[in-house]
């Protein structure tokens, strides 16, 4: 078995809500996941109790390491990146200043150069942006920033909380495609969490359908397009 | 008409809702009688010290009223001491008045300073208008020492207070003398003072008070004049503290400025959180502490008296965040249960 | 003229002291969003530690830079041990462990130390500048002035220094990249402590030692981070120096002030800046907390 990350039970809770109620997942060596769900039903939830964000209980394993004795710098360090929801860029810093940070626990500093220039290359805007506060960007380029940034870790596994929101179709559509691509060239495995079911469904190869804090529905993204309760509610078709 | 119904006030709402809570008589019975005899039992000098701790009680719970209730936040209550204490030095001094008119004078005083200082620092969240108290404190020593109020103040000497004598039936009748005399104004004005806050804690204005603190917000949209209770309070606040401040000019017969620093402030800060903020009886048991903790801690090292305050402080911190009135609070409830099992 | 000059040149020297104070103010607040009430009392204790090496032999650049080291040191261990747990706890918790802070250093200098107002020795030569000012008040100037912009550079160029800034910015995404916070915390007030040592030990040799000496300073520097805005550290510093130029002014030019109402020129600075231009006159927006 080559699951990069195995997810046993994992319970969260804000206080003394409990928000999810023992997942049981895994993601695949290089592929996409994505986890589906209506408003509150506990997809940032599951991405922040992986990054250890919240208060958490169960199992979370990346290449059979487990992450939950750790804090949330140090995850990260292990090779989770986590492009947050509502993009957390560091507003009043320059875009490249917010790159060289997504590699603060790095100490190469050639690597760091390369790196540098393939999310340029990835993002050609944000070169353009280099000086630029990131407060001043537009939605579309902070979301790049913030994705070029968690690349920045050379992660192994990248946490994406609705890259989607608050974007033009048109942005989005080349946003995942710019996803798509990295996919493919760097191997990187991704754990996507959007409303938009359709488009995250195009791109990902494996999904979970989350209610209230529980997997109700697995399986491949074609079986999931296939799922007469996920096309009423969740395609609405 | 179908909205009479809707409006009606169901019949078994708790009347302690309505009404506020009670006066609990028997412990405040206990006490007022324990605070007659005490005099009688004691040295002068005990004496004058329970008057002193009667004095800081007062303040403390204006500064109580400001924090513990209302969730604003003073560093500055030196200064409203110092204009107490002044008011009464000044009318003595230089006017002749008599003592005992000075100390609701002094107290009316400091409500104007407190809700004039209060009116512009109410727009300071929490943490500025510490700030702004914290500069108050440090520079009213040096307002007062000024060459250019000197006449009125006395400069950096101060000025003295003459006590006049106890009434002579007084003095024939109940063994009366200067100590006792002053301690039971003292203790007669504290009682005065206290249940006047119980009153103001468990009334509609109080509940006011506390929901600003709570939420000013949602105060705020419940109609609350948020911005009219806050500098009230704070005039109140300075009120309390102002008639402690001339009580304790006229007690100690001398004012000058050092006596006001704004380790003055510290010194009541601490009262306050050791008795416990939000608990009116609490700040009898911080007078008390104030007064003696210096005491004790001088025995050990002269000056080190600070350091064991901030020790206590911080301790206080992680220990019991309710102060010594929360303690006991926890205490009883313990005490309750543990008997409450034995009966059963 | 001569006298203007004396008292612009007094108030840029004076005011690099308040723009210490007002930097380690500033450092602390954007760490933890509060004030550090204690924050002159950790500066005078430095002094104190620094006068004692000196006492006991120590030449004075050695005890200079082992003094910075020291408070540094001290600065961690207080974060560490004392405001770590209250990462979440009430306003009124933390101003109390301010205060408890001030009251433990005040009282403890006196007790170590005595009362008594000690001199302290100046690094620099005696006389003065062209008549106009002190050699001490041109040196503190100078050593004031290179440890800002260090402060400054370590802050702009170095990894940490950026780290530190992210992690008071946004600490959620900060340590999303990595960076432990707690230990950037940690870092803020040794940092802050260090900084506050150099301002005491530049000063005392003016305004002597003793344990309050540093009362109506902290004052001054809070003045200072209120009027330059307490969000921008810059804007800390620039305020610093112009309320030291205003503080001699007032003195010189307002007979009604002189020498004897100083701190109530700060009083009504800070109170005048907080009503009318509450972000200060070079800072940002503050978000405030309701």
């Amino acid at each position: 078995m080559s699951h990069l990350l195995e997810v046993t039970g994992l319970e969260a809770s804000y206080g003394h809500t409990k928000a999810l109620h023992g997942l049981d997942f895994s993601l695949d060596q290089g592929g996409i996941t994505t986890i589906l769900g209506a408003n509150g039903a506990g997809k940032t939830t599951t991405l922040r109790a992986i990054s250890g964000m919240v208060a958490r209980k169960g199992e979370v394993k990346l290449n059979g390491t487990s992450l939950m004795s750790i804090g949330t710098a140090d995850i990260t360090r292990q090779g989770v990146a986590h492009v947050p929801e509502g993009r957390g860029t560091f507003v009043r810093m320059s875009t490249e200043d917010n790159l060289k940070l997504g590699a603060y626990s790095r100490t190469d500093k050639d690597g760091i150069l390369e790196d540098m220039e393939r999310v340029f290359s990835y993002f050609p805007i944000l070169k353009q942006r280099r000086g630029q506060q990131a407060g001043t960007l537009s939605g579309g380029e902070a979301q790049m920033l913030a994705v070029g940034r968690a690349l920045m870790l050379r992660p192994k596994l990248l946490l994406l909380d609705e890259p989607s929101f608050g974007l033009a179709p048109l942005i989005v559509q080349e946003l995942f495609e710019i996803l798509k691509r990295i996919n493919e060239a760097e191997g990187v495995s991704m754990l996507l969490v959007e409303q938009n079911a359709a488009l995250a469904l195009d791109l990902a190869d494996q999904a979970y359908l989350l209610e209230t804090g529980n997997i109700v529905i697995s399986g491949t993204s074609e079986s999931i397009l296939e799922n007469e309760t996920v096309r009423r509610s969740y395609l609405g078709y | 008409m179908a909205s009479d119904v809707e409006t009606q006030v169901p019949a078994q709402t708790d009347t302690r809702l309505v009404s506020g809570k009670k006066i609990p008589f028997k412990w405040v019975a206990v006490f007022i009688i324990l605070g007659l005899f005490i005099p009688y039992f004691v040295q002068g000098y005990v004496a004058f010290q329970g008057t002193l701790i009667m004095i800081y009680a007062v303040a403390i719970l204006g500064l109580n009223l400001l924090t513990g209730f209302n969730g604003q936040f003073s560093l500055g209550h030196s200064a409203f001491y110092a204009i107490g204490a002044y008011t009464a030095a000044v009318l003595v001094y230089h006017l002749d008045w008599p003592v005992y008119a000075t100390i609701p004078v002094g107290g009316l005083v400091c409500f104007v300073a407190g809700f004039l200082f209060g009116l512009p620092a109410l727009r300071l969240e929490g943490l500025y208008l510490a700030l702004a108290t914290f500069a108050l404190g440090v520079a009213v020593p040096q307002i007062l020492k000024s060459s250019h109020l000197e006449e009125l103040t006395g400069g950096v000497q101060g000025l003295d207070v003459f006590r006049p004598a106890v009434p002579e039936f007084l003095v024939n009748n109940l063994a009366m003398n200067m100590d006792r005399w002053w301690y039971f104004i003292a203790f007669f004005v504290m009682l005065f003072m206290f249940w006047l806050a119980w009153n103001l804690i468990n009334s509609r204005s109080g509940r006011a008070m506390m929901a600003i603190r709570d939420n000013p917000i949602a105060a705020k949209s419940m109609g609350i004049n948020t911005s009219l209770y806050k500098s009230l309070t704070f005039g109140l606040s300075a009120f309390y503290t102002g008639i402690a401040g001339a009580m304790a000019a006229i007690v100690i017969e001398f004012v000058a400025p050092d006596s006001f620093t704004f380790q003055l402030s510290i010194l009541l800060f601490i009262g306050l959180v050791i008795g416990g903020t939000g608990s009116i009886w609490g700040s009898i048991f911080g007078g008390f502490f104030i007064l003696f903790v210096p005491n004790f801690a001088e025995e050990i090292s002269t000056g080190l008296s600070y350091a064991v305050f901030g020790v206590i402080l911080i301790l206080v911190i992680y220990v019991m965040p309710s102060g010594f009135a929360g303690l006991v609070n926890i205490l009883s409830v313990r005490f309750k249960k543990l008997f409450g099992a034995k009966t059963s | 003229m001569d006298l203007f000059l004396q008292q612009i040149l007094t108030g840029l020297a004076n005011g690099s002291i308040y723009a210490c104070l007002a930097l380690a103010v500033v450092m602390i607040y954007q760490a933890i969003d509060h004030f550090n009430f204690a924050q002159g009392e950790m500066a005078m204790f430095s002094t104190y530690i620094c006068w004692a090496m000196i006492h006991a032999g120590v030449p004075y650049w050695l005890a200079f830079f082992l003094t910075i080291g020291i408070s540094f040191l001290g600065g961690v261990a207080i974060e560490r041990i004392i405001f770590k747990p209250l990462h979440n706890a009430p306003v009124l918790s933390h101003i109390i462990v301010f205060i408890g802070l001030l009251a433990i250093f005040n009282s403890l200098a006196g007790a170590i130390w005595d009362h008594n107002i000690k001199t302290f020795p100046s690094p620099f030569p005696e006389g003065s500048f062209e008549g106009l000012i002190g050699m001490h008040e041109v040196g503190m100037f100078f050593v004031t002035l290179l440890l800002l912009l260090g402060i400054f550079a370590f802050f702009r160029f170095t990894r940490i220094g950026m780290a530190m800034q992210a992690a008071a910015a946004n600490p959620a995404s900060a340590e999303l990249v990595g960076i432990r916070i707690g230990w950037m915390l940690a870092l803020g007030w040794g940092l802050a402590a260090a900084i506050g040592a150099v301002a005491g030990m530049m000063i005392a040799p003016i305004v002597f030692l003793d344990p309050n000496m540093m009362l109506g300073i902290l004052l001054y520097g809070f003045a200072a981070a209120i009027v330059g805005g307490i969000s921008s550290p810059g804007g800390a510093v620039a305020g610093g120096f112009l309320v030291g130029v205003i503080e001699n002014l007032a003195g010189t030019y307002l007979p009604a002030i002189g020498s004897e109402l100083k701190l109530t020129v700060a009083l009504v600075l800070i109170v005048a800046v907080l009503l009318f231009k509450p972000n200060g006159l070079f800072g940002k927006t503050i978000v405030t907390r309701v």
